[in-house]
C-alpha cells in the first residue's frame, strides 16, 4: 500500500470530524432548555405535557375558531377565563420571548414566524 | 376507390375522437352545466353569504337576504359640514389596526381613505355637477360585498366571508399573489411591498409614527390587507372604530342590513342612497347618501 501513513492519518481525521458531534455531546454537559415559567400563575389552559407537545396545533385551532368560525368567546378552565389569543392571551403569563419561547425553539431548531406580525410585550413601547 | 393508408388513418382517428367526444358534449349541453359552472359553484363553495344567496334566489343572482350582513351608510354631506371628521375616522382606524404609513403613495396601505366624487363614483360622474359635490371628499373603505369578487379570486381562501357578512382576511394564509386586488372593483386592498415593522437604528418604528397598538398584530411583508369592519370590536359589543370616531354626527350609520328593525335598515328605507359600481354585481354593503 502506497502512502500508508498519509491514508491512515487522513482516515483518522475524517472519522474524528464526522463523529465530532457525538464526542462533543458526550464530553460536555447537555444543554437542556429551561423555559422560565410564570411565578404567580400555576395553571395553564392545558397540562404541561400537552402544551409541550401540541401548543402550536392549539394556537392554529384557536386562530381558525376565532377568525373563521367567529367563536371569539373566552374559554374557561378551572374557573379562570382565558382569551383565545397569542398576543392577548398567552403573552399575559409568558411575557418574555427570550426566556420562554426561544428556550425550546432554539434547542429543537425551529424558527416560527409568529413575531413577524404579532407583537411581543416588550416591543410595545 | 384508392385510399392511401395515411388518409384512412386520419379519417379513422377523427371519427373515433368525434364518437367519444360527442355524447359527452351533448350531455353537458342537456344538463346546462357548461353554462352554470361560472356562477353557482364557486361562490357557494367559498363564502357563507354567497352560498345563502344561491339558495335563496332561484337564479343564483342577488345578495343574501337571510343571515347577518353588516353594512355602513355614509352621509357624505356630513363630512363637508364637519371639517376634519374624515381624517379623524381614518386616524382612529389606522391607529387601532396598526396600519403603516409609508409616506409614499406607491406603497400606500389604506383601510379607509378619501377620494374625489368622480373617482369614487365613476358611473355617476357627469359634467356640470353642483359645486358642492365637486369639492366633497368621499370616505371609502372595503364594501364587504354580499358577493365579493375578491373571495372568489383568492386561491388559498385567505380571504373569506364570515357569518356576519364581513369579508375577512387570514394573514397566515395569504401568499401575496394579489389576485384579490385585481378582482376588487373598489381598490379596497393594499399590498405590503415593504416590511411594516422596519426600524430606525435607534429602535423606533419607521412607519408607525404614533407607536403600535399592542392589542392588534401588524402585518408582514408580502401580504394583502384591508378593512375588517372591526370584527374584534364587534365581538366585544363595540362599534367599528370609524363609526365610533364619527360619534353623534350621524355621518356613519353601522348595522345589519338584513335586519329590518336595525337603525341602518331604517335609514336605507328613508333615504335615497347610491352604491359604488353596482354594475360590478358584487352587491356592496356600503351605501352613500349624496
Amino acid at each position: 500500500m502506497y502512502d500508508k501513513g498519509k491514508v491512515v492519518t487522513g482516515l483518522a481525521v475524517f472519522v474524528i470530524i464526522v463523529t465530532f458531534p457525538i464526542w462533543y455531546n458526550v464530553s460536555g454537559k447537555e444543554r437542556v432548555p429551561n423555559p422560565q415559567l410564570p411565578k404567580d400563575v400555576k395553571e395553564c389552559v392545558r397540562d404541561a405535557e400537552f402544551m409541550r407537545r401540541s401548543h402550536m396545533q392549539m394556537l392554529l385551532d384557536w386562530r381558525d375558531e376565532v377568525l373563521r368560525e367567529g367563536k371569539r368567546g373566552k374559554i374557561e378552565i378551572r374557573g379562570v377565563k382565558y382569551e383565545k389569543s397569542l398576543q392577548n392571551g398567552c403573552l399575559h403569563c409568558h411575557p418574555s420571548e427570550q426566556k420562554f419561547c426561544n428556550q425550546c425553539h432554539q434547542y429543537v431548531a425551529v424558527d416560527p414566524y409568529c413575531w413577524d406580525c404579532h407583537i411581543k410585550p416588550k416591543e410595545t413601547n | 376507390m384508392d385510399v392511401k393508408r395515411r388518409k384512412f388513418l386520419k379519417i379513422a382517428g377523427l371519427s373515433a375522437a368525434a364518437g367519444i367526444g360527442a355524447p359527452t358534449a351533448f350531455q353537458m349541453l342537456l344538463t346546462g352545466s357548461a353554462n352554470a359552472s361560472g356562477g353557482g359553484e364557486h361562490g357557494g363553495g367559498h363564502g357563507e353569504g354567497g352560498h345563502k344567496a344561491e339558495k335563496h334566489a332561484s337564479g343564483g343572482h342577488g345578495p343574501a337576504t337571510t343571515g347577518r350582513q353588516y353594512g355602513l351608510v355614509i352621509d357624505i354631506k356630513k363630512f363637508a359640514e364637519h371639517k376634519g371628521l374624515a381624517e379623524k375616522c381614518i386616524d382612529a382606524c389606522h391607529t387601532e389596526h396598526n396600519v403603516p404609513d409609508y409616506g409614499n403613495p406607491k406603497d400606500e396601505i389604506k383601510w379607509i381613505w378619501v377620494d374625489d366624487y368622480e373617482h369614487a363614483f365613476p358611473e355617476h360622474s357627469h359634467h356640470h355637477k353642483n359645486k358642492e359635490l365637486e369639492d366633497l371628499p368621499v370616505v371609502l373603505l372595503c364594501n364587504h360585498c354580499a358577493k365579493p369578487s375578491c373571495v372568489r379570486a383568492c386561491p388559498t381562501q385567505a380571504t373569506f366571508k364570515n357569518d356576519d357578512g364581513i369579508v375577512m382576511m387570514d394573514y397566515h394564509r395569504c401568499i401575496g399573489c394579489r389576485f384579490c386586488m385585481a378582482a376588487c372593483p373598489y381598490g379596497a386592498r393594499s399590498f405590503n411591498w415593504r416590511n411594516p415593522r422596519e426600524k430606525y437604528a435607534n429602535g423606533n418604528y419607521k412607519f408607525f409614527k404614533k407607536g403600535i397598538n399592542p392589542e392588534f398584530p401588524t402585518r408582514m411583508r408580502g401580504v394583502v390587507e384591508k378593512c375588517n369592519f372591526c370584527a374584534k370590536r364587534l365581538a366585544e359589543g363595540r362599534l367599528p372604530a370609524c363609526v365610533e370616531a364619527a360619534g353623534s354626527t350621524g355621518a356613519l350609520v353601522f348595522g345589519d342590513i338584513n335586519d329590518p328593525n336595525s337603525e341602518i335598515s331604517k335609514v336605507l328605507n328613508e333615504k335615497y342612497t347610491i352604491q359604488r359600481k353596482p354594475a360590478a354585481g358584487t352587491y356592496p354593503s356600503v351605501f352613500y347618501i349624496i
